[in-house]
């Protein structure tokens, strides 16, 4: 399938009330694809492209959501054991989404993030990069379009499901597997002599 | 029940420490009660309610009185309870203004459904704007096709968070910011329609009495289980809109109780009697 858009889907802030990229006919990838800036490519290419980012990032941050942080079913832990390799070989700082209650105004932004209010976190830790692993879709979604409003945030989401339009770079079909690649990805370019940022 | 809820390895460095007290000290699967307070993490133990406020008072003590908080899905409704329900260690579902029993019987039905092995337990907190006013149709039509629903109303005579307005459980002559000539016509009845509509369980109580209220709580919420729903109507005085200090509200409800504008009450139907009495004889054994 051919993304037909010509809507980008680019840091922001892009203002209060950013369109959800969906209005502006970005599609999800289908299987064996990614999803980067608005653009449908190659899984391939959207996997390189992310380790690209983590690496050029000054402060990538990992956000892993309830799907990933509690072991609740089989199969749990081996992705989150993935999720944790990527981001110790980023770099990258972790900071954890383990539900979806408002807290407001009780958040502490500095050791958590919250869905409905993802932009106090990026502000507070000046996060440049962010990836999303383990959050259910529908959170996901408001926190990414919150991000695009709020912040210059570049969003990185691992779907294990369809994808997520509102990041700049999505996958879907994510399994322990994947992120794996990902790690792979970023290792070569380390070894290439791309230095993180 | 041990270990019922356990953390991905390698993430429990970057948790922070409220789930850490959770999962570590948390009431899920302990069977705890009101007597068990200041023994274990709470899952309420921060909110933005005013200092003195009776429905927080009350909340804390509902939520240490569950007799299965992991198995509880509550449902809320607009008011003040709902400032405080975004931070409740327990799924809960805001719903629309007055919706709550209804969102509370779909709920309840999907869940049998989905976990047709399991007891799960959904109880309804709201305040009395949301219970007698504006959801006393929805409120009363669950009670009509006994669904097996909690439904506990936190009384505090007023929609309080929204400048003072009289409720349906305000007080005849009862005078608010936005009520100045008085409420003109007597606190609904609200047990007594409930009884009436099907309730196998009804009861009246307040945060001054924590050991009954506890009691009633578990009471309501096992009886809701097997036999049918139930109502607990909880006093609670909202000290901003009444306009009393803060550390006086134990004592506008003893006030209450000694002019005899408030009693304890508890109804019960004699298959919901006969529930507990083999409850607690297979307890025994």
């Amino acid at each position: 399938m051919t993304a037909k858009s010509s809507y980008k889907v680019l840091p922001g802030p892009e203002g209060y009330l950013p369109p959800a990229a969906a209005t502006m006919s970005v599609m999800l990838p289908d299987p064996g694809e990614g999803l980067v800036e608005g653009e449908i490519v190659p899984q391939e290419q959207a996997i390189n492209k992310i380790a690209e980012k983590l690496l050029s990032a000054k402060n990538p941050t990992f956000f892993p959501g309830p799907l990933v942080l509690w072991a609740w079913k089989d199969g749990v832990i081996e992705k989150a054991v993935a999720a944790k390799e990527l981001a110790d070989v980023v770099g990258a700082k972790i900071i954890p989404m383990p539900d979806y209650r408002p807290k407001y105004p009780m958040i502490n932004p500095e050791i958590e993030i919250n869905p409905n209010h993802p932009n106090l976190t990026i502000w507070h830790n000046k996060i440049d990069v962010c990836v999303f692993v383990g959050v259910h879709c529908h959170f996901a979604n408001i926190a990414l379009k919150i991000i695009r409003g709020g912040t210059s945030c570049y969003t990185i989401a691992l779907c294990g499901e369809m994808g997520h339009e509102d990041a700049m770079i999505t996958l879907r079909d994510v399994k322990a597997d994947t992120i794996r690649k990902i790690t792979e990805a970023v290792k070569e370019m380390k070894a290439g002599g791309v230095v993180s940022g | 029940m041990k270990g019922l809820f356990k953390i991905s390895p390698g993430y429990e460095d970057v948790m922070p420490q409220e789930y850490l007290d959770l999962v570590n000290n948390g009431p899920y699967g302990k069977n705890y009660g009101v007597d068990d307070l200041g023994t274990f993490k709470e899952l309420l133990e921060e909110h933005p309610l005013c200092a003195g406020c009776g429905l927080a008072l009350s909340m804390r003590l509902v939520l240490a009185s569950l007799p299965a908080p992991e198995d509880t899905i509550m449902v809320g409704s607009t008011g003040c309870s709902s400032l405080a329900f975004t931070q409740v260690a327990v799924h809960n579902i805001h719903s629309l203004f007055g919706n709550q029993n209804a969102v509370a019987t779909g709920l309840k039905r999907a869940l049998k459904i989905r976990f047709p092995d399991k007891v799960k337990d959904v109880v309804v907190m709201a305040g009395d704007g949301a219970t007698v006013d504006i959801g006393l149709d929805m409120v009363m039509h669950s009670w009509f096709r006994r669904e097996k629903i909690t439904t506990i109303m936190l009384d505090n005579e007023a929609y309080a968070n929204t400048g003072g307005q009289e409720s349906g459980m305000s007080q005849q002559n009862a005078v608010l910011n936005m009520a100045p000539t008085g409420k003109k016509f007597p606190k609904i009845a609200l047990p007594e329609v409930a009884k009436a509509s099907g309730c196998a369980y009804v009861g009246v109580v307040s945060p001054a009495q924590p050991k009954r209220l506890g009691d009633m709580v578990r009471k309501a919420i096992l009886i809701a289980r097997e036999v049918g729903p139930t109502y607990l109507q909880l006093y609670s005085p909202c000290p901003t809109n009444y306009k009393f200090k803060s550390r006086e509200t134990m004592q506008k409800i003893k006030e209450r109780m000694e002019s005899g504008m408030f009693e304890v009450m508890e109804y019960i139907t004699p298959e919901a009697e006969a529930f507990l009495a083999e409850m607690k004889e297979g307890d025994k054994q």
